[in-house]
């Protein structure tokens, strides 16, 4: 029982964390990306699921990883064209339109698994890990976080290409200000929808990836459901970290640290603790973090509110 | 040319004001009628398409789902099983959405309304089922409600957005009840997690013996009812609408907009943890870790498709009820994967919400 | 009038669907002028400067520019054409830094930025060189309204302008800080820029344009060099004495006072002070104007008044009863009414019946109300009621009241308000955004409730609403209210003055 205390135990912790926490950081800094230009996209669910699903399909057809990827990509972007549709150009609620996207996802993920692939029973190869050198030779932390497959190590440079995008280029300075002032950026004569359409389509594509990790980075296999709300807890991270990519990057390996603890406690079960203790601990979180940072103050100022010309 | 106008040029229909009146509530409730109805033959549409894509019958969409779903007494028992949640939860929603918070958490309160109903069903044997069938639909809406209330508190005292609160307390209520149910009130004897059987004074009667229908379909439609009532001709419902509306008007006109978001929030969650009520007290009579198959999300969709008006909701809720026990049938008749269901109802809200676009478009043109 | 001039615009109309908002307007602007735009509130001014630079278009008309055509599809165009404004309501992105607003939309979207030194550099020079204060790497939201508008000024100045439009840009600025941009502008014009000045505050007018061009009903009326005109007649000009109607009325007869307010301070929204130390009586029987420029306090009076904005001091009394800091709800149940300043955003519900907007304050109140129910017989009845007395045109009370004008809905406004019988209305903008001739009929109107014995108190920026109506006027400047003028149009020049900040002695220094 003590040796949950040791430095191998705590390294372990640590490698299972990053690797859980990657579809969050994937999905989460996506949506720190739409939630900036004043999109909120209640839809990842439905959208981390396509991801999921069409990135073992094309997998499964292909035998390629790469390709897999990409087509839990493009599906991701393909939800979030028609989410972007709904709510940028028919300016419709955007919360009705996510939960309308939640729905189509898990339903048309389950429909087509169940269709074609449920009887083949056969999974995918997933990524295999790799070794960084020098890294991994490090004692106690090297051998458990740095043998991890690409998908995993590639969440550092989505967050620092997310940094980039929204600091250091002129999109996302604008990206920034359609968010919060969209009018000065209509007058400073740039296409709000444009943008938001953009903010959309790459938060989506994200997505998508984020989901394509669970069926190609993490289980061999699609299942019904498999993101298990993900998506929704990407929309609680975006919250904790204040929309900062680099917050939404801690604040997922924290909620990854959680899921690892809670898988080890139901391992144990002699520890006194119920491990759904842990599972609830994010949520619990979230709300206080919601209540100690005070609902608006960092939020965009016009998240969730359709342009409109006028 | 909508009605509207018709009217307003027929100046000389000024003389029969009742007909008038009358005429505009017909074309109201026809537009009402029509526009869910044609979002809803568009969804079946694209279900057919998609099933003949993918090498099923089309034509099952209506033959089984629509037609199918009414063969025998037994499978219209099961229809209007099935609606009692959804025309609870849609109803209730249609409140919290009139006083614009966007209560995301009816799963949440629905399970937070089980979890209250069985710990009293499970805890008081020998009480008369006169007594005892309303002490565990109380104990269920009051949890509901206490669930939603929280999210309301939180947006009131905290501006805490409801969106992600309501979201967050879902999976609390998940988890807790899976902790329940694998923990303190595990059933010892049971090889699968779930509570002791409720007492059987504590089971809500059936309507119609032989069937597994209880009399809470008559109690969602009664609430349905009185929540429209609520809403359009009580004081405190107006109250509700306004600062739905415009909390800058409410103000102006005394009310407390933060007492009407904690109302609709309490309301909203009390259906939910109705619905969780009758869920274990009805039909399972125990409490299990997934005891919904997503019904406060479907509720969301109902109170949609209802234009947020509880009676559109009875409906709505009943529409919903086919659709789920078709995808069953069709299931079983034609192995089409019942999630079939989920499909129709998110194609359901886009077209709902891109007619409501184009009914707006021409006047923001003029 | 010059040979070539700088800027011409020629006969431009505009009008939204059967309101128009530009009546043929003329106007001339020399090069390295300032030119004034003086006019009241829906003059037409704003208008007139977004078709300039692009954000409307015209419905006809011409614009010369520097010799030439000018054509403007977008702001985007006119900044390419040098032409730059600022406006009422800044375009500055709150959560950016003063550099990164001034880069906003600038050059490829896939550019990196990696030259912001340059642009802080940039920055600074023109920072000191207009003397201005304003640090490129500021954050927009931690700075004052008066610091975010020099930030502004700076914007265009740093994309580059030959002539800069400036949009009521003393509304928001402490006198210091007038006094500031008055210098500013002066430099700007030594630099040889041109500028054109909005504004109804006449003393700024006076001080700082070479000239003046006043604008009424949507046109230019009346275009003259600083040195050949002085207060009296510009006032004359912005208000058009020979359009105000003249409503028979008995002269007034005051008896007690209903209204009393002492010492009433209070902040606004942004936590600035907006009243300092406001002291009034409204007697029954009688009808008190509060004029001003907007943004002079007037809001916040009427918020103070109606228990819907916190009070920092001072009392508040309804019929010698202490109302201070009573709720809304409260105040309401002490036989006071308010018609509100912005009907869309308090007054009416825009998606509900008349019916249903007919007892907004009274919902759960008897006759509406009984046992907590609706009485939906009793409120049609009313609600007819009311439609007839007021003339409101609708097919019945069942219509949706967005479907309406909006001389009906605030007609509906009034009919509700008047309907509870108050011994107190308080009235903010009355007339604002309606037409004619519901205009006339809510003034008599209210000179009806005046001679039945209710106390009034009109806050209004329309001078000819207050004379209209009024029995005498309190005139506010910065949260003050500066002086008290019998609502004799004899007295019209005078009220203007205390509207600029000027007491009666400076007009007789000046006259």
């Amino acid at each position: 029982m003590l040796d949950i205390l040791t430095l191998g135990f705590l390294a372990t912790l640590l490698g299972a964390a990053w690797r859980l926490a990657t579809p969050l950081i994937f999905a989460s800094i996506g949506e720190v990306i739409s939630e900036r230009a004043g999109v909120l996209n209640i839809g990842l669910e439905g959208t981390m699921l396509m991801g999921a699903f069409c990135g073992f399909a094309a997998s499964f057809a292909t035998g390629s990883i790469p390709l897999g990827l990409a087509a839990g990509i493009a599906a991701g972007m393909a939800f979030g064209l028609i989410f972007a549709f709904f709510t940028i150009t028919v300016k419709a609620n955007q919360i009705v339109v996510g939960a309308a996207i939640n729905l189509l996802g898990l339903g048309l993920t389950a429909f087509l698994f169940r269709t074609y692939y449920v009887s083949t029973g056969r999974g995918v190869d997933i990524a295999r890990p790799v070794r960084i050198p020098w890294l991994s030779d490090l004692p106690f932390f090297g051998e458990a976080l740095f043998r991890q497959n690409l998908i995993v190590y590639s969440t550092v440079l989505v967050t620092v290409l997310a940094v980039i995008l929204l600091y250091r280029s002129s999109f996302g300075l604008t990206l920034r200000a359609v968010g919060d002032h969209p009018k000065a950026v209509d007058v400073a004569g740039r296409s709000v929808a444009a943008y938001r359409y953009g903010a959309v389509l790459i938060g989506t594509g994200l997505a998508g990836l984020g989901g394509a990790f669970l069926t190609l980075g993490h289980s061999n296999q699609f299942v019904e459901g498999i993101t298990s709300g993900r998506g929704f807890i990407a929309l609680a991270v975006v919250v904790f970290a204040r929309w900062s990519p680099v917050g939404a990057f801690f604040v997922s390996l924290l909620f990854g640290l959680f899921y690892a603890l809670q898988l080890q406690l139901q391992a144990q079960p002699m520890l006194n603790i119920p491990y759904q203790a842990f599972q609830a601990l994010p949520y619990l979180m979230t709300i206080v973090a919601l209540i100690v940072v005070g609902g608006k103050s960092a939020a965009p100022r016009k998240l969730g509110t359709p342009y409109d010309e006028r | 040319m909508t009605m509207t106008q018709i009217e307003r040029d027929g100046r000389g229909a000024a003389a029969v004001p009742i007909l008038r009146l009358v005429g505009r509530a017909v074309a109201r409730a026809a537009v009402a009628v029509a526009l869910p109805a044609a979002a809803v033959a568009i969804a079946l549409a694209c279900g057919a398409v998609l099933l003949a894509l993918n090498g099923f019958d089309g034509a099952d969409v209506v033959n089984v789902m629509i037609l199918g779903v009414f063969q025998d007494f037994r499978s219209v028992t099961e229809i209007l099983l099935k609606a009692v949640p959804l025309i609870l939860i849609g109803a209730g929603l249609c409140v919290a959405f009139r006083c614009n918070m966007w209560n995301i958490g009816a799963e949440g309160q629905l399970y937070a309304g089980a979890v209250s109903a069985t710990l009293i069903g499970i805890s008081f044997e020998g009480l008369s089922p006169w007594l005892y069938v309303p002490a565990v639909l109380v104990a269920g809406a009051l949890g509901g409600a206490i669930w939603g209330g929280i999210a309301g508190f939180l947006k009131v005292r905290f501006q805490a957005s409801e969106i992600v609160t309501t979201i967050m307390l879902n999976y609390i209520a998940l988890i807790g009840t899976s902790w329940l149910v694998t923990g303190p009130m595990r059933d010892a004897r049971a090889a699968y997690p779930q509570s002791a059987r409720l007492f059987r004074e504590a089971w809500v009667p059936d309507l119609i013996a032989g069937t597994r229908l209880h009399i809470g379909i008559l109690v969602a439609v009664a609430l349905a009812l009185v929540l429209y009532v609520f809403l359009y001709r009580s004081s405190a419902g107006y109250a509700v609408r306004v600062v739905g509306i415009n909390p800058h008007a409410a103000r102006y006109a005394g009310m407390n907009a933060g007492r009407n978001m904690m109302a609709a929030m309490c309301i909203s969650g009390g259906m939910a943890g109705l619905a969780g009520a009758f869920e274990v007290a009805g039909v399972t009579h125990r409490l299990y870790q997934n005891i919904s198959p997503g019904y406060g999300f479907e509720g969301i969709a109902v109170a949609l498709l209802a234009g947020n008006n509880p009676l559109g909701a009875i409906l709505s809720g009943g529409l919903f009820a086919v659709l789920r026990s078709g995808s069953e049938l069709m299931q079983i008749t034609s192995q089409v994967p019942q999630v079939l269901v989920s499909i129709i109802q998110g194609i359901v809200i886009l077209s709902v919400v891109a007619f409501a676009a184009i009914r707006i478009w021409p006047r923001r043109r003029s | 009038m010059s040979e070539r001039p700088f800027l011409r615009m020629d006969n431009i109309h505009k009008s939204f669907g059967e309101i128009i908002v530009s009546a043929g307007v003329t106007l001339e602007v020399e090069e390295g002028e300032i030119h004034s735009l003086l006019g009241e509130n829906g003059a037409g001014k704003s208008v007139l400067m977004s078709i300039l630079c692009g954000i409307l278009s015209p419905n006809s008309g011409q614009i010369i520019y520097k010799g030439r055509p000018l054509n403007i599809g977008s702001p985007r165009e006119a900044i390419r054409h040098r032409i730059g404004m600022v406006h009422q309501h800044f375009m500055l992105v709150p959560n950016l830094t003063v550099a990164e607003n001034y880069v906003l939309g600038q050059g490829s979207p896939l550019r990196l930025i990696h030259d912001m030194e340059k642009v802080h550099a940039r920055i600074r020079e023109l920072s000191d060189r207009y003397g201005l204060g304003v640090r490129p790497d500021a954050v927009i939201e931690d700075l004052s309204v008066g610091e975010q508008q020099r930030v502004e000024i700076l914007k265009v100045l740093y994309h580059g302008t030959d002539l800069l439009i400036l949009d009521e840009p003393t509304a928001v600025l402490t006198p210091q800080e007038t006094d500031r941009l008055l210098d500013l502008m002066r430099g700007l014009v030594k630099d040889g820029k041109t500028v054109i000045f909005i504004s109804h505050k006449l003393d700024e007018v006076m001080r700082v344009s070479d000239r003046i061009s006043v604008m009424r009903d949507c046109r230019v009326v009346h275009t003259t060099r600083v040195a050949d005109t002085d207060p009296r007649e510009l006032a004359r000009l912005m208000v058009g004495r020979d359009v105000l109607m003249e409503l028979p009325r008995a002269p007034a007869d005051p008896g007690d006072v209903v209204l009393s307010v002492e010492g009433l301070s209070c902040r606004n929204d942004l936590g600035l002070p907006a009243l300092r130390d406001i002291g009034l009586q409204v007697r029954r029987g009688e009808i008190v104007g509060v004029a001003g420029v907007s943004g002079n306090g007037q809001t916040e009076l009427a918020l103070a008044i109606a228990g819907l904005l916190p009070i920092d001091s001072g009392r508040l009394a309804l019929n010698g009863r202490d109302i201070t800091g009573l709720s809304p709800a409260e105040i309401n149940a002490r036989a006071f009414a308010h018609i509100p300043e912005d009907r869309h955003k308090m007054g009416i519900l825009m998606p509900l019946s008349l019916a249903e907007n007919a007892i907004l304050e009274r919902y759960d109140q008897p006759p509406f109300a009984a046992r907590g129910m609706l009485q939906r017989r009793r409120i049609a009845a009313h609600t007819r009621d009311l439609i007839a007395r007021f003339r409101i045109k609708t097919p019945d009370e069942e219509e949706r009241i967005a479907n309406l004008s909006g001389g009906n809905q605030q007609k509906l406004v009034v009919a509700r308000e008047l309907a509870r019988d108050p011994d107190f209305i308080l009235v903010s903008q009355l007339t604002r955004g309606i037409d004619i001739g519901a205009i006339e009929f809510i003034l008599q109107e209210m000179l009806k409730q005046r001679d039945a014995g209710r106390a009034i108190l009109l806050i209004s920026t329309e001078l000819e609403e207050l004379f209209a109506i009024c029995d005498r006027i309190l005139v506010m400047f910065h949260g003050q209210i500066l002086g008290e003028v019998p609502a004799d149009r004899s007295r019209l020049e005078e009220v203007g003055l205390l509207m600029a900040g000027q007491k009666a002695g400076h007009v007789a220094q000046e006259a």
